[in-house]
């Protein structure tokens, strides 16, 4: 199965959005290179700002560009585009709805051996909880273009969570049709529904065959549209599976397992087996012992989930 | 034809100068023919704007029984310099393009910001009754709002200079003359990101971006020097490589030249360092940081009134 890290897929992506969009300004702070935006720097020098080692003044001067019309891509590491600069989106791009897209790379834990102060399994809560924000987490190169097909097209502030790591290309490009507020099944069982998305996703389709051989028949849904979320598929799963399960790999505290506790909450009560990471920072080490380390390869997945129903 | 600076179109009263052509093609018919029978007010007819701001900013806060009294008087000269001398802006086509902008970056003196989009025709008059209530288009801080002139959200301290140079980027990319405005404070410079925008600035060679420093020396709880001091902003900005104008920001004359200096200068932003007096305009206010984050009392509200009055 051919590979790609979502970042290579955005990079590429927005060199190619730039044609069609000559609005599009694109923004980095320092890292070009790692979340691909040099790409565009190259083919549209004229349209690309580094601002240097300062997260906070590229969010403001993104909201300065969008203000003037502009479509503004901001990118840097996850942890610096939702963390240091959470407050000046907060308060300049999104409060305004403005057409700030911040599309951060090195999400998650799959950042490896550069540790916690890299990695980030906060960021979905915090930027998810922002009136108004748009949130994004692509489960492969494919989805990932889909993706920014639909929020260049949509007016406001977004936020689009991509992986370092390159991961197995699970979508068709000439059929799959993204859709924001949709979520699609990936595969169908009787007994188990999982929620996942992004670098999970694959993982979990891996988990879902190991579960399989323990006769367990597992739906997976991919959320790649975390919010706005779709409602409606996850207030149908209760009826149709005896277990629910959400995988992220991000805090099982206000992220993907949240938003889906918050539908079942109020439209289908239900108990949800919440997998990611137990309130705790990554560390360092090669990306796929870190998962592993956290429960978080197929194997850990599986595991988890086989513990909580049985 | 050379575009030239010309003032904001609100101010087409009392002029004694000559009728100056002005061209901008970009501008719609009735916009245009707007400017080019606009005048320039003088330095005495713009001094009597700023006094009728400062009451104006007065009678909001006071009804609003609370927010700033302190920085909307102390900036106030500045802005009425920029809305009534130095912008290109138009009320009756707020969304013009290639209109001037102005970034409130200080967002508490958020009155001062009001009564010029008050008096400039932008807000109609009877909103200012709002000032801080519910449903009011006149929040606490500036919401952004085009239709009234409101460029941006502002009033998380430093964010502003960075907002104005993605601005002022904007006009670059985009060829069109607009000049970029903010308002900077003195305590939002203890703000890191202050000084993050203020390096792009100079890295980026903006000369379309000016920023005018209220150097007032007084911040919530006390004096700026006591509380951490930012002086010589003058000196930090010169290495941050802005061309800077050391001003006194109640001196209009002196306001107004450096604007026009500014308009000149290429190849480097410019900020204008003013010296100002927080409160000025009424004694039992001024340079006194109790005043810096509460409306005036009835009482309070009477000496101020009358005092103006005199003025």
């Amino acid at each position: 199965m051919a590979e790609i890290a979502t970042r290579e897929a955005y990079g590429k992506k927005l060199a190619d959005l730039g044609d069609k969009y000559p609005n599009i300004v694109v923004l980095d702070a320092d890292l070009s290179c790692s979340t691909k935006t040099g790409v565009f720097a190259a083919k549209f020098p004229d349209r690309f700002f580094n601002m240097g080692v300062a997260e906070q003044d590229m969010m403001g001067t993104a909201a300065g560009l969008a203000a003037s019309g502009k479509i503004v891509f901001v990118s840097t590491f996850a942890i610096f585009a939702t963390g240091r600069a959470w407050e000046p989106f907060r308060q300049s791009a999104a409060y305004p709805h403005l057409n700030v897209k911040v599309c951060a790379t090195h999400a998650g834990l799959t950042v490896g051996e550069d540790g916690a102060s890299h990695q980030t399994v906060e960021d979905i809560a915090v930027m998810r909880v922002i009136p108004g924000v748009k949130v994004f987490v692509p489960a492969d190169g494919v989805e990932t273009e889909k993706v920014l097909e639909e929020i260049v097209k949509t007016d406001g502030p977004c936020y689009v969570r991509l992986s370092r790591a390159k991961s197995p290309v699970l979508f068709d490009a000439a059929s799959y049709q993204f859709r924001i507020g949709k979520g699609n099944i990936l595969r169908e069982g009787s007994d188990l529904c999982v929620f996942t998305a992004g670098y999970m996703t694959s993982i979990v389709l891996e988990a879902a065959k190991k579960l399989e051989e323990k006769k367990i028949s597992t739906t997976v849904v991919n959320m790649a549209s975390v919010k706005p979320i779709d409602e409606e598929l996850i207030a149908a799963m209760p009826a149709r599976h005896r277990f629910l399960a959400s995988v992220e790999e991000h805090s099982v505290i206000g992220g993907l397992g949240s938003a889906v506790a918050e539908v079942l909450t109020a439209r289908a009560p239900a108990r949800l087996i919440r997998v990611g990471v137990d309130d705790q920072f990554g560390q360092s080490g090669d990306y796929l012992a870190v998962l592993k380390h956290y429960g978080l390869d197929a194997e850990g997945v599986a595991n988890t989930i086989l513990k909580n129903i049985s | 034809m050379p575009i030239q600076p010309y003032g904001s179109v609100a101010v087409c009263r009392g002029s004694r100068r000559p009728l100056q052509w002005q061209s901008h093609w970009s501008l719609p018919l009735t916009a245009a023919l707007r400017l080019v029978f606009m005048k320039k007010p003088s330095i005495a007819e713009l001094e009597e704007i700023a006094h009728e701001l400062r009451v104006l900013i007065l009678k909001m806060v006071h009804h609003a029984k609370c927010g700033h009294t302190g920085g909307p008087l102390s900036c106030i000269d500045m802005l009425a310099a920029l809305y009534f001398y130095k912008m290109r802006l138009d009320p009756k086509n707020p969304s013009w393009p290639d209109r001037d902008r102005f970034v409130l970056s200080a967002g508490h003196t958020a009155p001062a910001l009001y009564a010029c989009l008050i008096r400039a025709g932008f807000i109609p008059e009877k909103e200012m009754w709002g000032l801080r209530k519910l449903g009011s288009g006149l929040q606490g801080h500036p919401k952004r709002n085009i239709e009234w002139g409101i460029e941006m959200s502002t009033g998380s301290l430093g964010q502003g200079m960075s907002v104005a140079n993605g601005m002022a980027l904007a006009a670059r990319l985009d060829k069109r003359p607009s000049r970029v405005y903010s308002l900077e404070s003195d305590g939002g410079a203890q703000e890191g990101m202050m000084w993050e925008g203020a390096m792009a600035a100079g890295h980026y060679k903006l000369d379309n971006r000016v920023a005018l420093m209220d150097y007032n020396g007084i911040q919530i709880d006390g004096f700026v020097k006591n509380i951490k001091d930012v002086h010589p902003l003058d000196k930090k900005f010169e290495a941050f490589n802005w061309h800077v104008i050391v001003v006194d920001g109640h001196n209009m004359k002196e306001i107004v030249e450096a604007l026009d200096e500014a308009e000149k200068v290429k190849g480097k932003p410019t900020v204008l360092v003013a010296r100002t007096i927080m409160g000025k305009g009424v004694t039992i206010f001024e340079n006194k940081p109790k005043y810096h984050g509460v409306a005036p009392t009835d009482e309070e509200m009477e000496i101020a009134m009358r005092e103006l009055k005199r003025g």
